[in-house]
């Protein structure tokens, strides 16, 4: 073996054109990006307000920014894939051949769900929970700044993947003996794992610190039955997270002892069983559908409930289906594989389970119907991605409950039927609910409004382009096409291909009008500035923060008396007022532990990638130590002083008494 | 006076967040346990396929395991002592409880690396079927915890040694010995289902 | 007036353009294929009972309810009706209940593994996936063909399903259901084909490069008459297959020609699966091998097949 194991100059795919301008333009960004950064001598800042910061509001900024740029790379695969299907038909070959394909494919989807999706969802977790309890900060504040690195590692290795090596062409569900050492024998699947692995690690943390910040740090008179739902439905995902990741930690590492030390979980030989895979795969795979989906239903609540300026309706009846939904959404998981020759009983007993979970679902929709009755609606861009939710969700669950009568999934399963179904459930819930919340949101991170003729273009572009692009796949599973082909020969096919393309313009169209937008609102961001920190008059805490927060988030941690605490708030006359007197607030220290630990650790996993052991020792080491020094570091928290405080707070105050006279 | 109340503030904010780290590992072992849950699952569907090498009557040693399970069992108690000294701050009895309880654990895992050894050499390794890859996955697992808490063992003990037993270092203590029961429960499963129930 | 006539255009448009693409599993030409298609419709009808009311309701109550229409009835702090709350709890209830009763009949009707009633007696086919084509072995003819399946119309046929690698998925779109190959276990299914004619075969799970190739045609013959023709053709024109150049056969290939079997060694189905089921759990535990008849034996597979999906 040699000094760098099995990397080689071969490892770099010189010779694929497509691959190596995509690279070039990378590299070209990279050092453009590079170049303002030292311009504007902004390195420093980076470094110190950024990079170590365990704020987590900021922390909640960087990880949607970590989602934006992977949607872009997660969307220029799909656009791939899109065009060499509606190019490779008749039995033409297309321009992407199967070495090529699979990997992309692959890429997509781990791309699109862990690297989009997750972060997308945790990034809104991150800036506004905290905020809509009443709490300074999370409960770890260090573990969470770790938490995203980690994320941003598994986010390094998969692109990484693009220009050292190959990724795993195996789906991104990677079942074996497919993934096995005997069938892909190159390093894609070994980046498939790492990625997973270190980005799941942050993804658990996450979960756990969450859990602990929602039980224990809500403000005084908060009970749970009280916390917004935003909130609860994050919490629920956080129980899922907790719950369901660690099977996923359990069955990579399966995976990597059987590629690694010669294993035989999941092997063909020597007694291995691979169906093992597929359940701990789903087992953890079903709950992280809800995991997505369910802090989108609560953005979709928050939304409609502020701007049809509304209580929202059946508050209970929503925690409680939300609760339904994360405790079925764990007994559900065989339903991925009805094909695989269980018994009736089985299949029949899942099928039912997975219906059930229509139930609390078309609760969650019903009730978001009576808020909207008898409420004062305004069409805002935030709403729009939600109208178009409740549209199109509705069908995606439809197809999903098709999907779950095990005699309909003997003759859809596997087919673009399923692909339309998942991706109906997936930007239809999660992504519009994300977008939604972005809109949302934006004002409270940032401090001005995104610019609302954009959104709005953006929308439409998304929601057409979205059917444009879908819809013709439910047809393409009727007519028999199945998912990963990489070319056809059925001419009945093409025409649906050829939309089904077309639609995928038109949401990239979609995504170039939500550029523009950060853009324009960017540059108009004087014009678009909240200057009040409640600009849509919300009912819940976070709009009584400035925009953006102090950075300490609360002055005097609020009593809180009622649901909308905010909106309660504002009616006893209680918002905006002096307190008595402020006392010093206890922060945390920004550290770059979280940074230089999680950098250890993708080392690590590249290493390991490539079988550099020397590497993935002084990776490992590095990791453990500096974790050892944050332990033993006392200087990790300061007091803002009072007069600081009061600074802060006179600005706030008086920003909203003109804006009130306004 | 300010710095009276900063100091006031500084107690109160301190409990909190200790109390938070508490919880946050329960929360922590809960996913743990999680982890081992689906090592068992996987064992139970893997335990038969010995591919025509040795099940796990073959070569399981029941007196072995016993007393490896036993020094286990009796670094729960000492653990539990040591917990009971730095309760009442006693630093001596802590750090002579925990270096008991640490020779203890090195005992089980000393134990544990001559029987994978002992395995191996006799051909028996992890590569060689699916059941002996189960229960060197499972038990390995266990292992591995144990080595990870022996670790954290040492630097708490230097921590004892240098600094006494602020309540930091107590909730650090606490935390340890929440993992050390947590893993002795898993190691009676681990004796009732592989050992007992494949010796049988 | 025009916008029903538009309706309707565009209705029949769907319709002519769904029923004009003939090889779907809309179009099936066999039982099971029709009781599948059946029960999609008949689902798809009572979801769109909520579904449509539901999309209906969006977007009027976002019309009525907008901002600008301030004279509709505002009740901002109205946020509990337990009527209501009752109602948007049972409608879904209800027709779950009914979704599920008829998934709880029509799982157990359209069981892959259950022989089709009334049809008379099963042909049996054994089939082997390998990278990247399909293996047929007809054990009752003593032939054997690749990518190529041939069957008598009318004739249930009983499929005995693994694989060699990799799992991939067995498929005839127009007949019905689908099942799993996977190595060192025996799947089954069980189809038939009403009428003539040539369906495409497919492997419906990624399974490596070559998968998109893995296709076949199935060919289902008028007469049994014309399928002992094409028996006799195979028998004639064919080579053997014999377990040593099944072991070429089964090396990676991409859109494998249609190759035919005069003779194919006995049990090479049974030594493809043994060759890793022998390392699954102790002999004794499935019955012994040494003497029991090889259906006893056969049995004790299938029943693993059957239910070691679940056994985790």
């Amino acid at each position: 073996m040699s000094f760098l194991g099995k990397l080689s100059i071969e490892a770099v795919p010189y010779h694929e054109p497509i691959v190596m301008v995509t690279l070039g333009v990378v590299a070209v960004l990279g050092l453009v990006i590079a170049g303002l950064i030292t311009k504007f001598k902004a390195w420093g800042p980076l470094w110190r307000d950024w990079i170590t910061s365990i704020d987590h509001k900021r922390l909640g900024i960087m990880y949607i920014l970590l989602a934006l740029i992977m949607l872009m790379r997660g969307f220029a695969d799909a656009i791939m894939m899109r065009t060499q299907l509606a190019a490779a038909t008749n039995g033409a070959e297309g321009y992407l051949p199967p070495e090529h394909y699979d990997q992309i494919f692959t890429a997509h989807g781990v791309i699109m769900i862990i690297f989009m999706a997750m972060p997308f969802m945790v990034g809104l977790m991150n800036i506004i929970v905290p905020l809509q309890i009443g709490a300074r900060d999370v409960a770890f504040p260090f573990l969470n700044n770790l938490s995203f690195w980690l994320t941003a590692g598994g986010a390094i290795l998969i692109n990484l993947s693009l220009g050292v090596g190959e990724f795993a062409k195996t789906g991104w569900v990677a079942y074996p003996p497919l993934a096995g050492l005997e069938y892909s024998p190159g390093v894609g699947v070994d980046y498939y794992i790492w990625a997973l692995q270190i980005s799941g690690l942050g993804t658990l943390l996450t979960g756990v610190n969450f859990l602990v910040t929602v039980f224990k740090m809500r403000a005084p008179g908060m009970k749970l039955m009280q916390m917004p739902i935003f909130t609860w439905t994050c919490t629920w995902g956080n129980i899922l997270i907790a719950a369901s990741f660690p099977i996923l930690t359990a069955v990579l590492a399966m995976l990597t002892l059987d590629r690694y030390l010669d294993f035989h979980f999941f092997t063909n030989d020597l007694g291995g069983n691979s169906m093992m895979y597929i359940n701990l795969f789903w087992a953890w795979g079903h709950p992280e559908v809800y995991i997505l989906v369910l802090p989108a239903f609560g953005i979709f609540s928050e939304i409609i409930s502020t701007f049809t300026a509304k209580r929202l309706f059946g508050y209970k009846s929503m925690v409680y289906a939300s609760g339904a939904i994360a405790i079925l959404g764990f007994i559900v998981w065989l339903h991925h594989f009805f094909t695989m020759g269980s018994s009736a009983n089985v299949n029949a007993f899942f099928g039912i389970m997975t219906m059930v979970i229509a139930v609390p679902t078309g609760v969650k929709l019903f009730n978001w119907l009576f808020t909207m009755y008898r409420g004062r609606l305004t069409i805002t861009t935030p709403v729009l991605w939600t109208l178009g939710f409740m549209v199109t969700f509705t069908i995606g669950g439809m197809t999903g409950v098709l999907l779950a009568i095990p005699g309909a999934d003997y003759v859809l399963h596997n087919s673009l039927f399923l692909i339309a179904h998942f991706h109906n459930t997936i930007i239809g819930g999660a992504v519009f609910g994300y977008l939604a919340g972005f809109a949302y949101w934006f004002p409270k991170a940032m401090g001005f409004k995104l610019d609302e003729k954009t959104g709005k273009a953006a929308f439409w572009c998304w929601q057409i382009g979205f059917m444009l692009a879908f819809m013709p796949l439910y047809v393409l599973g009727f007519l028999g096409m199945t998912r990963r082909l990489n070319h056809t020969d059925n001419p009945d096919w093409n025409i649906w291909l050829y939309i089904a393309a077309f639609g995928a313009f038109v949401i990239a169209a979609g995504i170039f009008f939500q550029l523009l937008q950060l853009f324009i609102s960017f540059k108009n961001k004087e014009a678009l500035k909240d200057t009040t920190g409640d600009p849509w008059n919300g009912h819940t805490l976070e709009w009584s923060t400035a925009s953006p927060p102090q950075y300490y988030n609360f002055a005097v941690i609020p009593h809180i008396k009622d649901i909308d605490a905010w909106t309660d708030m504002k009616e006893r006359g209680e918002a905006y007022q002096k307190p008595e007197k402020y006392a010093p607030i206890h922060m945390p220290k920004n550290t770059s532990a979280g940074f230089f630990m999680s950098m250890s650790f993708t080392v690590m996993c590249f290493a390991l990638i490539w079988h550099i052991w020397w590497l993935a020792a002084v990776g490992f080491i590095a990791g453990i130590a500096v974790f050892i020094k944050r332990c033993y570091t006392s200087d990790v928290d300061y007091y803002v002083q009072v007069d600081e405080v009061e600074t802060i707070e006179a600005e706030h105050l008086s920003a909203n008494a003109k804006g009130v006279n306004a | 006076m300010s710095s009276v109340a900063t100091d006031m503030h500084h107690d109160h904010d301190h409990e909190h967040h200790e109390n938070n780290n508490v919880f946050g590992f329960w929360v922590y072992l809960m996913t743990d346990c999680l982890l081992f849950a689906s090592f068992f699952a996987t064992y139970a569907v893997l335990f038969m396929n010995t591919a025509g090498g040795v099940s796990g009557k073959d070569i399981f040693e029941l007196d072995f395991v016993a007393v490896e399970t036993a020094a286990l069992l009796l670094s729960s108690i000492t653990f539990g002592f040591a917990m009971i000294a730095a309760h009442k701050q006693n630093k001596g009895g802590t750090l002579l409880w925990l270096a008991v309880t640490w020779v203890f654990g090195a005992v089980f895992i000393g134990m544990e690396i001559y029987e994978f050894h002992h395995l191996i050499v006799h051909g028996n390794g992890p590569d060689t079927s699916a059941f002996l890859t189960a229960f060197f996955s499972l038990v390995g697992l266990h292992g591995l915890h144990v080595t990870s808490g022996l670790i954290w063992m040492t630097i708490l003990i230097i921590e004892v040694m240098r600094r006494g037993l602020p309540d930091k270092t107590v909730t650090r203590l606490s935390c340890l010995s929440l993992f050390w029961h947590f893993l002795d429960i898993v190691w009676i499963c681990v004796f009732t289902v592989v050992y007992l129930m494949g010796a049988l | 007036m025009s916008i029903r006539n538009l309706s309707k255009l565009a209705l029949a448009t769907i319709v002519l353009l769904l029923a004009g693409c003939s090889g779907g599993v809309l179009d099936p030409k066999g039982q099971v294929g029709i009781e599948e298609k059946n029960l999609i419709i008949l689902c798809t009808i009572l979801m769109l009972i909520v579904v449509i009311p539901v999309i209906v309701l969006t977007l009027y109550f976002a019309w009525k309810y907008r901002a600008s229409r301030d004279f509709e009835v505002y009740t901002p702090k109205w946020a509990h009706s337990t009527k209501i709350e009752a109602t948007v709890w049972s409608i879904p209830i209800l027709i779950i209940i009914a979704l599920g009763i008829i998934t709880w009949q029509s799982t157990h009707a359209l069981d892959p593994y259950a022989p089709l009633e009334d049809k008379g007696e099963h042909m049996t086919v054994e089939v082997v996936s390998l990278n990247w084509k399909w293996l047929f072995i007809y054990p009752e003819q003593g032939i054997a063909t690749v990518n190529e399946l041939v069957i008598p119309a009318n004739k249930p046929v009983s499929f005995k399903i693994t694989s060699e690698g990799t799992m991939n998925s067995f498929f005839i779109p127009q007949l019905g259901s689908q099942i799993y190959s996977m190595a060192g276990m025996e799947t089954q299914l069980h189809l038939i084909a009403d009428e003539p004619g040539t369906y495409k075969g497919i492997s419906a799970n990624y399974s490596g490069a070559g998968f998109t190739g893995m296709k076949f045609d199935t060919i289902a013959t008028p007469t049994e008459a014309d399928f002992d023709a094409w028996v006799q053709k195979v028998k004639s024109e064919g080579g053997s297959l014999t377990s040593e150049n099944f072991t070429q056969l089964a090396e990676d290939s991409e859109n494998h020609p249609v190759t035919y079997y005069s003779t194919v060694s006995d049990g090479l189905f049974h030594e493809i699966i043994m060759k890793y089921m022998k390392d699954h759990g102790s002999m004794d535990f499935y019955g012994k091998p040494a003497n029991a008849a090889t259906g006893v034996k056969a049995e004790a597979m299938q029943h693993k097949g059957h239910h070691m999906g679940v056994e985790e």
